[in-house]
């Protein structure tokens, strides 16, 4: 059974097990406009809770994705890379970013709901 | 994820309400509400200005009248440009410079005729520009800031036919050439002229009349509105500086490839800030140059991106980098070395601690296509 987690920097993880997979919402790709360019993380990194692990650019700018929860990246989402306007197209779908093992499940409790994000961007305006 | 903007209260431009009913994404910039794109995206806008028109609100530049017997004598201290031989109804580039030969700003500068002149700065520099000019020209001219006009720029391939739809009389006109002009039976100040790198106009207009007039152009199905993010890919497509970012005090216009904004007559007589510096370059070369850089893979490299050469020694600094929609690849301007500035020249830039493969390019990156009759 998947749990889908947000964060204040825009990002959710669907978390499945000790196993989660990690993007960026539709309001953070409305906000960005037509995604680029997109880094994913290699199989194998190590990545901790709130440091960069991923990058997204706009035509604008170039922004970091940051790991909700510290663990292991198990699968970087090429699909992304090679076409990165999934990122518009489907930003809680097929525009994943990657997939990692979660080290400490615990970290998992300070993410919100999707009621409480919804909250969020509402008060964002 | 990072850099979401923020919100602030801000000046607004006689557009403002067009803008949100459009459903516009207003962002802050040089102290204006203004719109960076519309629902479309910055893509599809960049695409429609190279292949239709776009119409885009540049209401928060700095417009002025300048009258007197005497304009392009006085204008001629303060910028390296030759005025004295601009016909009326001729539009030309140029730049403030301080006395240490750095740029203060970019402008535009009519003669409109006989002795009344237009002039079109930066947003960002208009308050200095305009008492740049007051305090250096005040006493010879007369400078009337024109606070009620809106700016529009409709640009691209097709903007001419939609101008003409507008005001018949605007078919004659050519690269840089301005004049009043009735646009549907509304007094406008026109120039031929932008900054896309396309045909197109720049349409100055009363501020109360300016919602009606830009309506009129988004009727008409060859014209989508644009916003300031295309605006920044199309010009840097074209390969034009942007102040604050290309150009600024620390770079002298020799130094920013602009040496076609100093006059032939200027080169030889000086009399403009800085010109010890600045003729002294032209005869004798700078440290570095200002050059168009095309990227390899596909990660854009963005402003202050460190430049090495191929051994990793660093010879200069990205000023403008990001997607170009029509080429669909990274590119970039900065400086580099001199030595280095060639076309063809193999560079590396550093984007995230790694070292991409570039290499410098002409400028234009896109073609220009400005109508030279």
């Amino acid at each position: 059974m998947t749990t889908l987690y947000y964060t204040e920097d825009h990002e959710w993880i669907a978390v499945d097990g000790d196993v989660a997979t990690v993007g960026i919402t539709a309001y953070a790709a409305g906000q960005l406009g037509d995604v680029v360019f997109v880094e994913v993380p290699d199989d194998g990194k190590s990545v901790s809770k709130g440091k960069e692990a991923a990058v997204v650019e706009s035509v604008k700018a170039a922004s970091d994705v940051y790991a909700p929860v510290s663990g292991t990246v198990i699968e970087g989402n090429q699909a992304l890379v090679d076409n990165p306007a999934l990122v518009n197209e489907a930003p809680e779908g097929d525009g994943w970013f990657f997939r990692m093992t979660l080290s400490d499940i615990g970290e998992l409790s300070g993410l919100m709901d999707k009621t409480a994000y919804e909250a969020l961007i509402a008060a964002a305006g | 994820m990072s850099d979401l903007p923020a919100d602030a209260p801000l000046l607004t431009t006689p557009l403002d309400a067009l803008h949100r009913e459009l459903g516009a994404r207003m962002v802050p910039f040089a102290g204006y509400a203004m719109p960076v794109q519309y629902p479309t995206g910055i893509l599809a806008e960049h695409g429609w200005c190279r292949n239709h028109a776009a119409l885009f609100d540049v209401s928060h530049m700095g417009q002025a009248w300048i009258t007197g017997a005497d304009v392009a004598g006085a204008l001629e201290t303060l910028v390296p440009a030759s005025y004295r031989e601009l016909k009326a109804g001729r539009t030309r580039y140029t730049v403030f410079t301080n006395d240490q030969g750095g740029i203060l700003d970019d402008l535009m500068i009519t003669h409109v005729g006989p002795d009344r002149w237009f002039v079109v700065v930066n947003a960002a520099c208009k308050e200095a520009d305009f008492a740049r000019l007051q305090q250096g020209i005040g006493d010879r001219v007369t400078l009337d800031v024109l606070a009620d006009r809106a700016l529009l720029a409709l640009q691209g391939p097709t903007a001419a036919a939609v101008m003409a739809h507008f005001a018949p009389a605007s078919a004659a006109m050519v690269f840089m050439q301005a004049g009043p002009l009735d646009v549907a039976g509304i007094p406008c100040f026109v120039t031929r002229s932008g900054y896309t790198g396309e045909d197109g106009f720049e349409i100055s207009v009363p501020a109360d009349q300016a919602d009606h007039l830009a309506r009129l152009f988004l009727d008409h199905p060859e014209v989508k509105p644009c916003g300031l993010g295309a605006r920044d890919s199309l010009r840097l497509e074209a390969g034009l500086p942007l102040y604050g970012s290309d150009i600024d005090t620390t770079t002298s216009p020799v130094e920013a490839a602009l040496t076609f904004a100093i006059g032939k007559r200027r080169r030889n007589d000086g009399g403009f800030p800085g010109a010890g510096r600045i003729l002294a370059e032209l005869e004798q070369g700078t440290s570095r140059l200002r050059v168009g850089i095309a990227l390899d893979g596909r990660a854009p490299a963005r402003a202050h991106t460190e430049i090495q050469d191929t051994e990793g020694r660093r010879i200069g600094e990205v000023t403008s980098g990001g997607f170009a929609p029509t080429l669909n690849a990274p590119i970039a301007m900065g400086y580099v070395e001199t030595a280095f500035a060639r076309p063809g020249t193999p560079l590396r830039l550093i984007v995230r601690g790694k070292a991409l493969e570039a290499r410098v390019v002409s400028l234009p990156f896109v073609e220009q296509r400005y109508h030279r009759g």
